[in-house]
């Protein structure tokens, strides 16, 4: 499976991994109407870290033995065996932040007008995931790793 | 004959059933259990009841569960008693059934106190999806409910009802609402919200008696508290708390305390007995000791664990603590370990609170490592703590950080961060 490794050292903190993971899980995949028409806004499931001059995005690391999901009340939240991606049904969430408790990367956002959490869902219908491709200065990468 | 039994499928069950099948894909299993319908999430059953969830949206497991996982369910029935010599089960119908390892996972039951008048129509009580639909069943009759206690159970109790249009009222007998949770300030929040919500708080109360209606005295019509009060109803709902189910285990040789008690590997005293969820009494990493904790996380981490070790894969139970995430009447708040430690020296407590807001963060320090979580309104960053929490990482160096607003990966020092593999 595909994994996001982000590169500390090469980080600007310009953000636009949020920007462009806005847009992708927007209705209208369009960045003005993502941002100023689509009510609520779509929530960005990478989170820029910065404690400057540390700066560095990170997003749901999709976990070999992932608390979310055993924590998971209502079982939304699932390990997809086949994939290796740790999957979020949203018809599912209850809405209830156990997962958020738990996340050791506190990388599961909450989407409060929606009642659910949002986390990366690694860009499934994409080649590259949006962070990844859109990071101006290669701090996101892909690697590869045996799921 | 089935090589494994498992006594319950609820959350404890059913993620034995996951564990062993990840090891062990042939060996029979046999489920025992008393509920009929498919596997839910019990902590929706508000939702259910305020009518945000239907029986569809609760199931927590795919459909055709057990016969994906080849597992023989025995549904809507009861598991009776408990032969350790002759290692058998043997279920209401005097049917036996012979294993070569046994989990119990029977859970919890509502504690009932002596109350007079309890066996009244109109008294139910709040932990099944059957109670949910009988609570539901009456919803349309009633105008006002009395909820006696005020954990968790109560609350969602009296979240559903009071989305639904009844006028609720909520007894609890100390001083403080969530009071094993939460401390006075993330209390008072939380009470505030409710109140404002049209729920009547009655602390340092309980019930004495319940009343019957005028007209037909079987029915449901107000209850006496302790102080005397009458408040009217046609709804009681109990919520004191839940305890373990023991009954299969009385009289044999496998050891209880409030609990049955389980080692690092859910494992009972008895050889191949196994014990996970709100029956048992497992290890509490903040308090170093067993406890009952019946949450349904636990339940399900330690079903895991006692699925795992059944079907041979040695695996440790890390240990859980008093753990909840609560969304009640739309305020997010994550309470871990303490929330109201002695006031003996022993503990530093580092608080930020901002009532404007409505932010509120405490953690509670023991020589440097994180014993105790609050958090209210600003709970995106909980688990990192949580992390630190669960590996007693020691925060000297960085311990200010943990409550300011920009807290988060970043401000962690890199050689943990390096350790907690973010891959940078």
């Amino acid at each position: 499976m595909k994994r996001i490794i982000a590169e500390e050292e090469v980080c600007m903190g310009c953000g636009l991994c949020e920007v462009y993971c806005t847009v992708q899980h927007s209705k209208s995949k369009d960045i003005v109407k993502a941002y100023n028409r689509e009510n609520p806004r779509p929530i960005s499931r990478v989170r820029l870290e910065t404690n400057k001059p540390v700066s560095f995005a990170i997003q749901c690391r999709h976990c070999e033995d992932a608390p979310c999901v055993t924590a998971c009340l209502s079982g939304a939240m699932r390990k997809d065996e086949a994939t290796g991606l740790v999957t979020h049904d949203k018809e599912k969430c209850m809405g209830c932040w156990t997962c958020i408790m738990v996340c050791p990367y506190g990388a599961i956002k909450m989407d409060v007008s929606n009642k659910v959490v949002a986390k990366c869902d690694l860009c499934s219908e994409l080649d590259v995931p949006a962070c990844v491709a859109n990071c101006p200065n290669g701090a996101l990468v892909v690697q590869e790793v045996k799921p | 004959m089935s090589k494994y039994v498992i006594v319950g499928a609820s959350a404890a069950g059913i993620s034995a059933i996951e564990a062993i099948r990840e090891v062990d894909p042939v060996g029979t299993i046999t489920v025992i259990s008393e509920e009929p319908c498919p596997q839910y999430s019990r902590p929706m059953i508000s939702d259910f009841v305020s009518g945000k969830a239907n029986l569809e949206k609760m199931k927590c497991r795919d459909d055709h569960f057990w016969e994906k996982n080849t597992v023989q369910a025995l549904t809507g029935r009861t598991a009776v008693s408990l032969n350790l010599a002759d290692r058998y089960v043997t279920l209401d119908g005097q049917d036996r059934i012979n294993f070569e390892k046994l989990l119990i996972a029977t859970g919890g039951k509502p504690f009932i106190p002596k109350i007079e008048g309890a066996e009244k129509d109109g008294v139910l009580t709040f932990t099944t999806f059957s109670d949910a639909e009988r609570l539901a069943a009456k919803i349309e009759k009633s105008t006002k409910a009395l909820v006696i206690g005020a954990g968790l159970i109560g609350v969602s109790a009296a979240e559903a009802l009071v989305k639904r249009g009844l006028k609720v009222t909520m007894v609890e007998f100390k001083d403080k609402i969530l009071s094993l949770l939460l401390d006075a300030t993330a209390s008072d929040i939380v009470e505030n919200v409710i109140r404002k919500a049209g729920v009547t708080i009655i602390t340092g109360q309980t019930v004495q008696r319940i009343l019957g209606k005028p007209e037909n005295d079987r029915l449901v019509g107000g209850a006496i508290l302790t102080n005397g009060d009458q408040v009217s109803c046609d709804l009681v709902i109990i919520a004191i708390g839940v305890v373990p189910r023991m009954e299969l285990v009385a009289g044999t040789d496998v050891k209880t305390n409030k609990g049955i008690i389980v080692d690092r590997f859910m494992r009972t005293n008895v050889p191949d007995v196994y014990a996970s969820g709100d029956v048992a009494e497992a290890y509490d990493f903040v308090l170093n000791e067993n406890r009952p904790l019946p949450l349904w996380p636990l339940a399900q981490l330690e079903g895991r664990v006692a699925g795992y070790n059944m079907a041979g894969k040695k695996t440790d139970y890390p240990g859980g603590t008093s753990m909840s995430a609560l969304k009640y009447f739309g305020i997010p708040i994550v309470s871990v370990g303490l929330a109201n430690p002695k006031d003996d020296g022993t503990y530093e407590i580092l608080v930020k609170l901002d009532p404007e807001k409505g932010l509120y963060k405490k953690l509670v320090l023991k020589d440097n490592v994180i014993v105790g979580m609050t958090l209210v309104n600003d709970i995106e960053r909980a688990g990192i703590i949580f992390y630190l929490m669960k590996n007693c990482v020691n925060v000297k160096k960085f311990k200010q950080e943990l409550i300011s607003e920009n807290f988060g990966l970043a401000t962690l020092p890199s050689r943990l961060r390096k350790k907690m593999n973010l891959g940078n």
